[in-house]
């Protein structure tokens, strides 16, 4: 077991403090739950706390970015997508200005607190947004160099964090660029193209697949948007099959995303794992992932599915 | 202090700001004449007596900066900086039409000499605070000036950025609200009410100070007040009428969003002297 990416965020921001002196943090309470703590701690004269007020912190981040500086604000997925939704779209994205969004407690990774502390919406309401960049890494590994790329972009960038421990799948070595999807194993029958925590859950479901005898290409889409439409179109044309598996509504997530490019480009059966449109409930992480269908058994039925499907689209084209 | 001299001429200047806020409306067809003219003696003492400004260099890093927080009223504003030259004042011409620089509301990223972009209300006060903090933090020292609307403080953010304003002590910043007890669906305290907004301010830690809004010299004084003010943010509570310098505005709520026809801007006009 890895550590969870807000953990890698706090340490790495520190780092980050360093490289970009023109950084200015906000956070709105919750400097350990987010971990901006350890940067408020080497930084104090650029970090600002701005109480329990979320509209204020995502304006004030807007101020700051206006006179050419670098902002970065920490708060929950939720209160960041939701309860400041209009600050981030009309003073932030519109002027195109220079603020990091970073958020923790993403998905279901808040088990025990329950749906109000749950972002389960954030990734749609962030992917339509001019001008956004929407990443979530998927260990901590990725998480700096993610973080540093979305602090160098001139706009701004909503990134994407768990709060509990997420397994460590990437060797040091490892480059990563926003945009650019990761494969993270090859094959021809199927791809699994998953995000964040889900992607651990997805090599989970792609090692039983082999198992059964099918090659599965998995994918680390760890940029939501704009997202690597060229590795999605490969995917379709190579395989014919997609499943995509992620940590937040079905709706207008990642599923949403890959089915975009694949609809208008080359159409192939997408079936999406993710929370069924509704909202989950207080409990253990990975129980949650159980009930609410996004374990490893669902992402394997999906996957059959889809490539149950493809066999019926190849059948018919052959009768055609 | 100003000199008389010095007073007559942004009164002057006061009036023509006006007469381009209704040809402007009146040429676009559309927008909000009422909350323009109850700002424009405000706005004009800020560009051509306060600030400190540098019109052929609108980034100049220490010029002092300004939010337009009620950015429905960018007319009185896009007047003052073309009366400047920060673009050239045929601009006007095209407000709120297709591919002007001078958007509806306030647009950053299309308008030479604006800060930041405003329109949605109760925003500005935190793009202050931002601004002012980034002074804090990283300097050049510069002042930063935000205008609200009265009805504009209803919304809850005002006060959370009036808290952060106040708790980091900020002696560089200073908001102006435009007291003019009017908004879309009628009179402040009917709709819902403010008072008692002096108190309040103090309450949550400003200097206040409340001043005619359309008394140049009042304008003036207060505004060097406010220099004098250290560690607290400032707050001029400024009385102004809805739609003032044309008689059949003034108060009057339609006149709110409404462009006047070419019978009422020859009337306007006339009324200040400018036809």
């Amino acid at each position: 077991m890895g550590m969870s990416t807000r953990e890698a965020f706090g340490r790495a921001l520190v780092e980050l403090g360093a490289k970009y002196p023109d950084l200015v943090v906000l956070q709105a309470d919750g400097t350990r739950s987010t971990q901006t703590i350890h940067f408020a701690e080497r930084y104090p004269e650029r970090f600002i706390n701005v109480g329990i007020a979320e509209q204020n912190l995502m304006a004030a981040a807007a101020g700051i970015a206006s006179t050419g500086k670098r902002a970065l604000v920490s708060t929950y997925g939720v209160f960041a997508s939701m309860r400041a939704c209009e600050q981030v779209r009309t003073f932030i994205a519109y002027p195109y200005l220079n603020v990091t969004i970073a958020s923790s407690h993403a998905g279901v990774t808040p088990g025990n607190d329950g749906p109000t502390h749950q972002a389960t919406e954030d990734i749609g309401i962030f992917r339509t947004i001019p001008g956004m960049t929407v990443v979530m890494p998927a260990d901590e590994v990725a998480t700096k160099p993610l973080l540093d790329q979305a602090l160098a972009l001139p706009g701004p960038v909503y990134i994407r964090l768990t709060r509990d421990a997420v397994p460590t799948l990437y060797g040091e070595d490892q480059k990563f660029f926003i945009g650019k999807a990761i494969e993270r194993r090859p094959g021809e029958d199927l791809t699994i193209i998953a995000v964040g925590d889900m992607l651990y859950w997805a090599e989970r479901a792609a090692d039983e697949l082999e198992g059964m005898g099918f090659t599965v290409r998995v994918l680390d889409m760890h940029t939501i948007k704009p997202i690597d439409r060229e590795a999605v179109l490969a995917a379709a044309e190579e395989t014919g099959a997609i499943v995509t598996v992620e940590d937040h509504n079905v709706i207008n997530g990642l599923g949403s995303a890959v089915s975009d490019v694949v609809c208008d480009a080359y159409p192939v059966p997408v079936k999406r794992v993710g929370l069924p449109d509704t909202f989950a409930e207080s409990g253990p992480y990975e129980l949650l992932l159980e009930k609410y269908g996004m374990h490893v058994k669902h992402i394997v039925t999906a996957a059959k599915a889809a490539l149950e499907l493809k066999a019926r689209l190849h059948r018919h084209v052959r009768r055609g | 202090m100003c000199s008389p001299e010095r007073i007559k001429y942004l009164q002057h200047m006061s009036r023509r700001i006006r007469a381009e806020v209704l040809k402007m409306i009146h040429a676009a067809k559309s927008g909000h004449p009422g909350g323009s003219l109850s700002v424009a003696d405000i706005i004009t003492v800020l560009y051509f007596h306060e600030m400190r400004l540098d019109p052929n260099n609108p980034d100049w890093p220490e010029r002092d900066r300004f939010i337009l927080s009620k950015g429905h009223a960018c007319p009185a504003w896009y007047a003052c900086l073309a009366e400047l030259g920060y673009f050239p004042k045929e601009e006007l011409r095209t407000l709120r039409q297709i591919n002007s620089i001078l958007q509806g509301h306030p647009d950053k990223k299309k308008t030479p000499g604006v800060d930041m972009t405003t329109g949605s209300l109760g925003q500005g006060l935190s793009l202050a605070f931002g601004m002012a903090m980034a002074s804090r933090i990283f300097g050049p020292d510069y002042r930063v000036y935000v205008i609200l609307g009265d009805g504009e403080v209803q919304e809850g953010q005002v006060w959370e950025a009036a808290m952060a304003c106040a708790k980091y002590r900020l002696d560089n910043l200073v908001a102006i609200v435009d007291r003019n007890s009017m908004q879309v669906d009628g009179r402040t305290e009917d709709v819902m009410p403010i008072e008692p907004l002096v108190e309040k301010w103090r309450a949550f830690g400003w200097a206040v100070r409340e001043l005619d809004g359309h008394n140049i010299e009042e304008i003036v004084d207060a505004l060097s007040w406010a220099r004098t003010v250290k560690e607290r943010p400032t707050v001029l509570v400024a009385h102004t009428i809805k739609g003032k310098g044309v008689s059949f505005m003034e108060n009057v709520r339609e006149w709110h969003a409404k462009a006047p026809n070419d019978e009422q801007l020859a009337a306007a006009l006339r009324e200040l002297g400018e036809c």
